[in-house]
């Protein structure tokens, strides 16, 4: 099991014909996600990867029987595909695009809560269920199947850390890059209730940075609600403030937004946070049950 | 991005926000013209994107034209948390009676168009959230709901924040005019403190604050004027005007990565391994090899330079394109100070086939990068 996204996701690629839409087409592909078409107004009758092309998001998932979309559309005609997708039965969009309008994306993120479509994204790397199906752009060498669930706001500091696990023996049940905007569709809160609900995750690697209080609010839930333990990283100890250090979220507001005072606040909460990547595997061990099977033995794919 | 509060005011006029626009001189004679054709007395304030004006002696009331002249040219001599003050706003003083807080901001937590209150005016109102918290209001509203705002629905906001039913009226209406004035121009923050009432029950903007959502930019090309591009670092400026987010720092080692949460965490490695890293600067996440080359270029014109660290873990950026763009950049600038490079992630081996015999030192991972950077930037 995984949460999001599993063997039953059907997946079509807004934005397909694009340079990277394509390249990534291939590539989740190859991972053994189920493409089944893709989107682009204007070259519907063309055909990307194998895959066919419609004009419209509808148009493809009658035709295709779609229950996932993923945005690779540029920023200035984002808003338009969001809320095409919005318009569909699908269950998930992941946004991969980044720089969109903040407004756009809260007037498309609140018609995809009406019609209970999760988005996760913008400004993601997408979501990766180790060994079963990827969805978004992360690489798909680092995975490794396990039983540690990932959530972060960074998309390479993502790759970076899942890298660090894999390389220490720690494999992934699912990893959610959930995107650098001050308004994201998913937030660690939505994930975390997933991951204590999954029986094939046993820990939690939450990834962090300056800005916003989602860490904390993250914490605390784990606190009161849940029985599985959260390893943390978070971003940021030599950010000068006032400064936007490239994500629209990351910025220091308050003196409770910078990384030394999130570190401070998780681990005064229990939760241990790594100063460096390489050290997250150690961690974890140290807060796994001793009998738990962390790595389930099957071979990495995709190479 | 932010604004000055003296444009902010010319916003406020155009979408009919009540308000003290005045009059913005440069220097001191400007600044008793003004004052004599606007009548004494008058407010002086730097012009300056910062906060803290008035700690810092800049702000200031003049009741006589040497007074102007005095405290203009003082006002102009000042430089407040490194912003030199180039520019001063003039407006008539006026007889306040009461003063509140009222702002409309995209709040994160909720991810709901936010308009806060607070009937104290003239607060830091981050710490009176943290230490009254009841004593702040809030008005969440969808983007449908600020679109279709009306005076009914902020009534009874406004009559928390200013009890006198003609004055809530009056804010209500105020409000009204935010949310318009927030979606029409992409603002990312409206901020009003203080809100006051004169001494003519007239309720006004006394300072504005706004700032622009940098993603919306493609929309608003009439912004570009607005901005002071003397308050602002000239790297960081040239940084985006090639759609690289670059931040200067003090220290000796460059670093050039992409995504700006690894970028964060480069930084911290280099400072882990007691390294001092020179600046921020995200590549993106794209794979232009042109961006690579103007990366480091940006990175070479500061001498205190003594390393550089490129740490690229390739997902929509592939390895190979950043190898080649560094590579196209070396024939046409001389690199003077050793660079480690670290590939890792999409088309990696292609990448570093690349760079093989280049020179330049590679580092298997993150940490050891960074160590090695550090370290050539000791030797130096």
């Amino acid at each position: 099991m995984s949460i999001l996204i599993d063997n039953n996701t059907k997946v079509i690629i807004q934005g397909i014909t694009g340079r990277d839409g394509a390249f990534h087409a291939e590539k989740m592909q190859a991972y053994g996600t189920n493409i089944v078409g893709g989107v682009t107004p204007g070259k519907g009758g063309e055909t990307v990867s194998g895959q066919p092309v419609f004009n419209t998001v509808a148009e493809a998932v009658k035709e295709t029987g779609a229950n996932t979309s993923v945005i690779f559309v540029p920023a200035r005609f984002a808003k338009q595909a969001l809320l095409e997708a919005a318009a569909s039965p699908l269950k998930l969009v992941v946004c991969v695009t980044e720089g969109i309008p903040t407004l756009d994306v809260l007037e498309a993120y609140e018609a995809l809560k009406q019609n209970g479509t999760r988005l996760v994204g913008p400004n993601c790397p997408g979501v990766t269920s180790a060994g079963i199906c990827k969805v978004g752009i992360m690489p798909s060498q680092i995975f490794k199947p396990g039983r540690i669930g990932v959530m972060s706001r960074s998309g390479t500091l993502t790759y970076e850390i899942v890298w660090a696990m894999t390389s220490g023996g720690m494999g992934q049940s699912t990893c959610v890059g959930i995107g650098g905007d001050p308004v994201i569709g998913t937030r660690y809160l939505d994930l975390l209730p997933m991951f204590e609900a999954d029986p094939d995750t046993d820990a939690i690697v939450m990834v962090g940075e300056i800005g916003g209080q989602d860490e904390i609010v993250a914490a605390n839930y784990l606190r009161q609600n849940m029985t599985k333990p959260m390893v943390a990283f978070i971003a940021g100890l030599t950010a000068p403030p006032g400064k936007r250090m490239g994500h629209a979220g990351a910025l220091v507001g308050g003196e409770d937004e910078t990384a030394a005072s999130k570190i401070k606040k998780l681990e005064s909460l229990g939760i241990p946070v790594a100063r460096v990547t390489s050290d997250i595997p150690r961690l974890l061990a140290e807060i796994m049950p001793v009998q738990s099977n962390l790595v389930s033995g099957v071979p990495i794919p995709g190479g | 991005m932010k604004i000055h509060e003296y444009q902010a005011k010319q916003l406020f006029d155009k979408f009919g926000i009540p308000t003290t626009s005045g009059s913005v001189a440069l220097t001191p004679e400007e600044a008793v013209c003004m004052a004599q054709a606007m009548g004494l007395p008058v407010v002086l304030k730097a012009q300056v994107l910062t906060g803290g004006r008035g700690k810092a002696g800049g702000v200031r009331i003049a009741r006589s034209l040497d007074e102007v002249r005095e405290f203009a040219g003082a006002i102009l001599a000042l430089t407040i948390k490194d912003f030199a003050v180039r520019k001063l706003l003039i407006t008539p003083a006026i007889n306040i009676c009461s003063e509140s807080y009222l702002g409309l901001l995209i709040d994160r937590g909720v991810s709901k168009i936010t308009f806060i209150g607070c009937a104290e005016g003239g607060v830091e109102i981050e710490e009176t959230a943290k230490t009254s918290p009841e004593k702040i209001l809030r008005l969440e509203l969808t983007v449908k709901q600020a679109s279709h705002l009306t005076e009914k629905d902020c009534l009874p906001f406004a009559l928390k924040l200013l009890p006198k039913k003609s004055q809530a009226n009056d804010a209500a209406k105020i409000m009204v005019l935010m949310a318009k004035m927030f979606l029409d121009q992409d603002c990312s923050l409206i901020e009003i403190n203080p809100l006051v009432v004169d001494d003519a029950g007239k309720v006004l903007a006394l300072d504005a604050k706004v700032l622009f959502d940098d993603n919306a930019q493609f929309r608003h090309p009439e912004h570009a004027s607005m901005l002071d591009l003397d308050s602002e670092d000239a790297d960081e400026i040239s940084a985006r005007v090639i759609h690289l987010t670059f931040v200067r720092l003090d220290g000796n080692v460059g670093c050039m990565v992409n995504g700006a949460g690894l970028a964060m965490a480069t930084m911290d490695t280099i400072k882990y391994f007691n390294g001092s890293p020179a600046n921020f600067l995200d590549a993106g996440g794209s794979s232009d090899p042109a961006k690579a080359a103007a990366g480091l270029k940006l990175i070479l014109s500061d001498d205190r330079v003594k390393a550089i660290f490129i740490n690229i873990f390739g997902g929509i950026t592939r390895c190979d394109d950043i190898a080649k763009g560094i590579l196209a950049a070396r024939e046409l600038f001389e690199v003077t100070v050793p660079v480690v490079i670290r590939l890792e992630g999409t088309n990696e081996k292609e990448g570093q086939a690349l760079i093989a015999g280049s020179g330049m030192i590679v580092a298997e991972s993150m940490e050891q990068g960074a160590q090695k950077a550090v370290e050539m930037g000791q030797r130096a």
